[in-house]
């Protein structure tokens, strides 16, 4: 009884300081202050972060393979060069991604095994083919697009080392974009079967591309924490327009046609798109995309046959180590 | 299963002559060797650096965040450490 009545005021006592202390996290939110990985934090902000970080880990690791595909296909040496580039700047993002979240408490260890087991997810656009050249290009110019407009916000994300991490991989994705709109540029001023290329990838890529932004504000589960703690300051819908409004435009230098048929420009200016197939959506997070099987089998495959790689790597320290000690004895 | 995780390192970059080493980020490797070439790899390819450091994670003692007040108030304090709590006479100019 003693032992038990005593548990209960501590757990009391934790709850009022956990209400002070968390006030007093809101507040150095409030007042624009970055949070370090040695301050005190809710449990609730440490979780949710170490998700939206690993998860954009694995999505820049995940994205290295429909780019991958085509490095060793890509027409000119120049631009398989770009494309080389381009993949190792994604696996570097995902580092510096996974070393964010790794500053929460969670090992790298254990955040790839969570991916490689299913239980952590990556961007839904990652689960769609690259099936010809003119993918590459959509992708540079779309998908990193989209990713540049989620991105620049999170650079004043109030978590210090998120913030940190996006601010060099922003530096990085505009050379990504541009390759892209350059690939699609030469495509589109090509011959009529190129510029038919260029269309059939724009057709394919486009909504996948707009639910990038996630659900839309009425249903999204995570925003209204995450907003108040200053980890994401524009809502989906807003981010979505915003990267509509400026493809638009860039879409029509090409003379190429958005695949919505239903698309006005309102009197502000911003070009209204149709509603989007949010079943394909859930479809695709659940596992049932084109490609999803596909990439988590070649995940699962590079962990493994990397296994031997890490070993070594670990027992070579590991003698040296003991090298050094037995020396040291002498 | 039974392979530990992999070290913790802190990486250092000079970026021009005359600079300082300036912490860019971590990164996990077996051993100094492995973890200056991952340096290099992810921190410098586009010519950010002249320099690297790697250090152990490990050997980096921090001072406590809780006790930044402490830590730090002898500092706020003292104004007149700065240049600009001098006044000097408008005709003698700039100094």
């Amino acid at each position: 009884m003693y032992t038990q009545a005593l548990n209960t005021a501590e757990t009391d006592d934790r709850g009022l300081e956990d209400a002070a202390r968390a006030a007093q996290f809101q507040a150095r939110i409030d007042a624009e202050e970055r949070i370090e990985p040695n301050d005190w934090m809710p449990a609730a902000y440490r979780k949710t972060l170490t998700r939206q970080i690993s998860q954009h880990a694995h999505s820049e690791i995940v994205g290295m393979l429909p780019e991958g595909n085509w490095i060793t296909r890509a027409p000119t040496l120049r631009r398989k060069a770009a494309l080389l580039a381009k993949v190792q700047d994604e696996c570097g993002h995902g580092l510096y991604l996974y070393a964010a979240a790794e500053t929460l408490g969670s090992s790298r260890e254990e955040l790839v095994d969570a991916m490689l087991a299913g239980k952590a997810k990556y961007s839904s656009i990652f689960n769609y083919p690259t099936l010809t050249w003119a993918d590459i290009g959509t992708i540079g110019w779309l998908v990193d697009g989209a990713a540049i407009m989620n991105q620049i916000p999170l650079c004043r994300c109030s978590y210090g080392p998120y913030a940190r991490a996006m601010i060099r991989v922003c530096k990085e994705e505009s050379f990504h974009q541009r390759q892209g709109y350059e690939i699609m540029v030469m495509l589109c001023r090509g011959s009529e079967e190129q510029k038919a290329m260029a269309q059939d990838a724009l057709n394919r890529w486009w909504w996948p591309v707009l639910m990038m932004f996630g659900p839309p504000d009425a249903t999204s589960q995570h925003s209204d924490t995450s907003t108040r703690w200053k980890i994401k300051r524009f809502s989906n819908d807003e981010l979505r327009q915003k990267f509509v409004d400026a493809t638009v435009p860039q879409a029509q230098y090409l003379g190429l046609t958005i695949p919505d048929p239903g698309m006005t420009q309102d009197a502000d200016g911003h070009w209204r798109y149709s509603e989007i197939d949010w079943t394909e959506f859930k479809q695709v997070l659940a596992g049932n995309g084109p490609c999803n099987r596909d990439r988590m089998a070649a995940r699962r495959k590079a962990h493994e046959e990397g296994a031997w790689v890490r070993e070594a790597a670990a027992a070579y320290a590991a003698k040296r180590a003991r090298r050094r000690t037995a020396q040291a004895a002498e | 299963m039974a392979t530990p995780n992999t070290p913790l390192w802190e990486v250092f970059i000079r970026s021009r002559n005359g600079l300082a080493h300036k912490h860019v980020g971590s990164l996990h490797a077996n051993d100094a060797t492995m973890a200056l070439q991952a340096a290099r790899d992810i921190y410098t390819r586009r010519g950010e650096g002249l320099s690297i450091w790697v250090v152990p994670s490990s050997a980096i003692t921090a001072s406590d965040p809780a006790e930044k007040g402490m830590m730090f108030e002898p500092a706020e304090s003292k104004i007149y450490r700065h240049p600009t709590f001098y006044e000097v006479p408008e005709e003698v100019g700039h100094m």
